[in-house]
């Protein structure tokens, strides 16, 4: 080596020359935790949920020869991506991921998720609420687990509300609610915001019985009808009249620190979204701890109908490794059917998505919800909130499918549907306009499309 | 390539060349380039390569040809987002880069109280990380809360920096805060190295500070002006960091998957299944960049090459 | 090595010192002129050119320009002393409720089992390792460059510059195809080797060894005998530290600041840098059950800038200088 100690004592500052030589030496250090010889096995699991890591030493004390690392690789879709990232490179792809509903078609579609069926999951079909169970059976297998679920409800401030003289509890029609909203507009806040939002979109024409999206059998055709769809158009049009008269909020993205502060001081008064919300609420809405309640969705027709928003499955990325398949199907059936895996993230806010927990006195009766320091919240003034959630689940339409590419779907809405939100086009054009780009999408992916 | 190279350089390249290959060169070169190689080259090579495919969910991966380049030349959705960044190249670069010799002028006049304290000061937006600059911006543009909010609600009117209309601007205000700084510095170092004897020589003749400015600084600074100008096209040609994090702060998805190249060929390759394509659109798009980087500058750096 | 050419380089360090220290002198010299004559002109009205009269007019100007680079500092500053409820329900310009400005220090480095520390730790490993490795490959490539005329020389800038022209973003793909495939993602290695490679600041130390570096000095090393690298080490590296300084300063906030290749490339947060890490808290809040600590967020902005805000005021002399010397010019 020319590189002499001298030399390299001369550019003192400059040591990190001797790492750099070492770098062409070092290699074969990179293993994604497989069987070693001891029989001991290391899982690692993607997921953004911050109650999975809950379970972890649950698990572990009763599974001491696995070891779980749970990894944060990003949020939804940012997971995704790197996850298809991993898959197509052929390594660092975890052992398994969470996965959100609407996504589990496509990674199913590519191959990337692992059937469980014949590990003992097909015979857990009554455990789950029907709508969870036919998210993750698919194909005619079962591809993970339910997690939990986000059963669509409406979540109001009471203050708001009670001063703009409106009882949600009455309203049941779209036509009151929209009754409602002039009424609370009248107060200054608006009822609700939306600025564009895909998953919403998604779970409004769900809950008014639209059938946009559907797939052949053999996984080659797919039908894509958001313009033809008369379900679909119910609800753009009623949208579209809270939109034009400033009804909703469409100035203030969803998630963002304006939309908190919209929530935490009343000005964005209510909220129809999935029933994980709670825990958001409290965190991201501190003021308004005790003034909130929940009551059911309002509907085209004033019946009850649901549908879900968010909820996520728990995968095991496919393997022909069969000790590192059955370890990961422990932590899988720990996760997600054990009582004590799913009660340790209930307690956290996870919402079930089994009929045992939603069944449950214990569940149906609490009134609190304990905030990250251990304090408990009566944050809906003493409602009994789960009892509400519980049965917004129930009432979940079955029969609603998401695209094999429902990702990329999503991730075009706000492209093309946006701009009805912030600017002049109108809300069927958008979705005119989005049905296009997914239809030329789904060709290039080599589908044959059915419009 | 025909050089126009200067004889006097000529002849001191001459003393070192020994009139025959000289590969001592390489002995220091070579680090350099076997990294870069690995790092730039075979990726570059590769894309070029997966363009000329298509992965297809139905069907796996098939050879197309061309039919990636021709599908991008119809692509309304890329040409709308090379035209999003040319407008932003046309009007941000200028503006900071006029700001950012305005400030060296300053700095160097020697004119101001606490030169030290300028020179620092204007400088230090580079060191924050874009993450955390767009995080604060994202909150002073906040309609509501932020400092446009209060803004408004101040003197009664109604500015959105989120609105479609004035987005990207708002995207530009955040690149301008932090690379002015940047490129002042590098305007500012060229200023000083013009010996002080010549200022004196020209305020003998006369002179005035604007003759000075006029005649000796500004021509001073037009060498460093290519760099500047060459890295700051690139940079905007290349914009991603502040528009993707935006993204989520921004009412209406005025952000598109498709605000820019970058983002576009980005959300191609990562959640479209579709990185040939989008592996096509990276080589269009370099093509595009030097084509313009060379037009505008590369000419003078190119006397570099003595 | 022969004894001649240790005592010739010897010499010519040595002259290279007396150097340094007769223009230190003679700075300080000038410096206390020009003290002087500013007062003496202040006195006497007259201006010149060298040592004008400070203009109010125009330190506004630039003060107004300098409210704007630093007002982000201010907001930082600020609502890093705010708790999370705080922070939602308060104007942002404006003070808390409570001074929590320790505890959200401590709550930073104690979240999660202080993954914070780590994050740092690996930021840190990625800045001396990737920046200073890419100081290191930048020296001696823009020296090569500069002091000799190997075949290859034009072919390498215009490889470079085409080379940078490509979206960065869209290489992402197969960089990480071919990092994967070498199994270096996830791990530290994926962050480091892309991190050695610094166009700009191989650009800034060929421009500075064409200038500061003379050839007669490499020549007459050469003619005592001495090797390349004997003479790149005791005889130019001495003569290129100021513009060491200033490259290493580029390419330090340019690994400190890498956002977009630690995202594609590391999914294991025992590995992510500041830059990921913030992010990621930044965005936890916006999922089912996550807790939003913005308040966390702000603080450990603040506190992954002010290493550097540090760096760039001690280093200011040096760099400044480096630059100077080293100036882009034509």
């Amino acid at each position: 080596m020319k590189f002499g100690k001298k030399a390299i004592a001369a550019v003192g500052s400059l040591a990190m020359l001797g790492s750099i030589a070492a770098c062409g030496s070092n290699s074969g250090n990179a293993n994604s935790g497989s069987a070693s010889s001891d029989g001991k096995v290391t899982l690692t699991v993607w997921a953004w949920d911050s109650t999975i890591p809950r379970t972890v030493k649950g698990f572990e004390a009763a599974n001491p020869n696995i070891k779980v690392k749970i990894v944060n690789a990003g949020t939804s879709k940012d997971e995704y991506t790197a996850l298809s990232n991993a898959m197509q490179a052929g390594s660092g792809a975890p052992d398994m991921a969470q996965i959100e509903y609407y996504a589990l078609p496509e990674y199913v579609t590519r191959g990337y998720m692992q059937n469980v069926a014949d590990n003992g999951a097909k015979d857990f079909g009554d455990f789950y609420t029907p709508g969870t169970w036919a998210s993750v059976s698919l194909n005619g297998g079962v591809y993970g687990l339910p997690m939990d679920s986000g059963p669509m409800a409406w979540f109001y401030n009471k203050e708001v509300f009670d001063k703009a003289g409106v009882d949600p509890t009455q309203v049941k029609s779209w036509d009151e609610f929209y009754e409602a909203a002039k009424k609370i507009r009248a107060t200054g806040s608006y009822i609700t915001s939306d600025s564009g939002d895909a998953g919403f979109f998604d779970s409004m024409t769900w809950q008014n019985g639209a059938k946009p999206f559907d797939t052949s059998s053999d996984g080659k055709t797919v039908t894509i009808n958001l313009t033809g769809d008369d379900k679909v158009k119910g609800f753009v049009d009623w949208w579209q009249k809270l939109i034009s008269e400033d009804l909703i909020d469409t100035k203030t993205a969803g998630w963002t620190d304006d939309w908190n502060k919209g929530l935490d001081n009343g000005s964005i008064a209510s909220l129809l979204i999935g029933a994980w919300m709670p825990y958001n609420l409290l965190s991201g809405a501190p003021n308004g701890d005790g003034k909130w309640r929940v009551t059911q969705m309002p509907t085209s027709d004033g019946q009850p109908a649901g549908s879900e928003s968010g909820g996520s499955s728990l995968g095991i990325i496919k393997s022909d490794d069969k000790a590192k398949v059955d370890a990961a199907y422990k932590y899988l059936e720990y996760v997600t059917h054990n009582k004590e895996g799913i009660a340790t993230r209930v307690e956290a806010g996870a919402f079930p998505a089994d009929n045992n927990t939603l069944n449950s006195p214990d569940f149906l009766n609490v009134t609190s919800i304990t905030d990250a320091d251990g304090k408990a919240h009566e944050y809906f003034g003493g409602q009994k909130f789960n009892e509400e959630l519980a049965t917004a689940a129930k009432n979940v339409r079955a029969g609603y499918k998401f695209l094999p590419f429902e990702v990329y779907a999503r991730g075009k809405f706000g492209d093309f549907v946006g701009k009805s939100f912030t600017d002049k086009q109108k809300l069927s054009d958008g979705v005119k306009a989005w049905q296009d780009d997914i239809v030329s999408y789904a060709k290039q992916q080599g589908y044959s499309v059915k419009e | 390539m025909s050089t126009p190279t200067t004889t006097a350089t000529a002849q001191s390249a001459a003393q070192v060349n020994r009139h025959k290959a000289d590969w001592r060169g390489w002995k220091f070169m070579w680090p350099f380039a076997a990294v870069f190689a690995f790092v730039f080259i075979i990726p570059i090579a590769y894309a070029i390569y997966i363009s000329f495919f298509q992965q297809r969910l139905i069907g796996g991966n098939v050879f197309v040809g061309v039919d990636n380049y021709t599908r991008l030349f119809q692509d309304q959705q890329f040409w709308t987002a090379v035209g999003r960044v040319a407008l932003f190249t046309v009007v941000q670069v200028p503006i900071m880069l006029f700001l950012a010799a305005a400030l060296a002028l300053a700095i160097d006049s020697m004119k101001l109280h606490g030169t030290k304290f300028f020179r620092i000061a204007t400088f230090l937006p580079y060191a924050v990380p874009a993450v955390v600059s767009t995080l604060i911006w994202g909150f002073a543009y906040g309609a509501k809360y932020g400092l446009v909010g209060s803004f408004n609600s101040f003197f009664g009117t109604n500015f959105d920096a989120f609105a479609p209309s004035v987005l990207l601007a708002s995207i530009g205000n955040i690149v301008t805060w932090e690379f002015t700084g940047y490129n002042m510095l590098i305007f500012y170092s060229s200023l000083s190295t013009i010996p002080h004897s010549l200022y004196e020589a020209a305020s003998i003749d006369g002179a005035s500070e604007w003759d000075i400015v006029k005649s000796i600084k500004l021509p001073e600074l037009r060498g460093s002006l290519a760099i500047t100008v060459i890295f700051s096209i690139i940079g905007s040609f290349q914009l991603f960091n502040e528009p993707s994090i935006l993204q989520n702060m921004v009412p209406g998805n005025a952000i598109t998957t498709n605000y820019t190249p970058n983002m576009y060929a980005y959300n191609l390759s990562f959640s479209g299944n579709q990185s040939n394509y989008a592996a096509a659109m990276a080589i269009v798009m370099a093509v595009i960049t030097m084509v313009i980087a060379y037009a505008v500058q590369l000419r003078s750096m190119k006397d570099q090459m003595k | 090595m022969t004894e001649k050419t240790m005592s010739a380089s010897m010499t010519a360090a040595e002259k290279e010192r007396a150097a340094k220290k007769a223009e230190k002198l003679r700075q300080k010299r000038v410096a206390a002129d020009e003290k002087a004559e500013r007062k003496r002109s202040a006195k006497a009205g007259f201006a010149n050119v060298n040592n004008p009269r400070r203009s109010l007019t125009l330190t506004i100007l630039s003060a107004i320009f300098a409210v704007y680079c630093l007002f982000p500092f201010a907001y930082l500053l600020i609502n890093s002393t705010k708790t999370q409820a705080d922070f939602s329900s308060t104007f942002g310009l404006g003070p808390g409720h409570s001074f929590a400005f320790f505890d959200n220090v401590a709550k930073v480095f104690t979240y999660n089992d202080g993954i914070f520390t780590r994050w740092l730790l690996n930021t840190l490993l990625y800045v001396v390792v990737g920046a200073g490795g890419a100081t290191l490959l930048a020296i001696m490539g823009g020296y090569a460059l500069a002091k000799f005329r190997f075949p290859g020389r034009k072919a390498v800038f215009a490889i470079i510059i085409g080379s940078i022209s490509v979206p960065g973003i869209a290489l992402a793909v197969p960089q990480f195809l071919l990092f994967a495939k070498l199994g270096l993602t996830n791990t530290p290695w994926a962050m480091l080797i892309p991190s050695l490679i610094s166009p700009f600041g191989l650009y800034l130390m060929w421009i500075f060894s064409e200038q500061s570096v003379p050839t007669e000095l490499l020549e007459a090393a050469r003619v005592d005998g001495a090797s390349e690298w004997h003479t790149f080490w005791k005889i130019s590296l001495p003569l290129l530290s100021p513009g060491i300084v200033t490259t290493a300063l580029f390419t330090i906030v340019a690994t400190w600041n890498n956002y977009f290749l630690p995202m594609i490339m590391i999914k294991d947060s025992d590995w992510y840098p500041l830059t990921i890490g913030l992010n990621q808290w930044k965005s936890q809040a916006a999922t089912a059950g996550g807790i939003p600590i913005q308040n966390l967020v702000i603080t450990g902005s603040l506190i992954t800038i002010i290493p550097l805000v540090i760096a760039f005021l001690c280093l200011q002399r040096y760099w400044q200088s480096g630059l100077a010397a080293g100036a882009v010019k034509e």
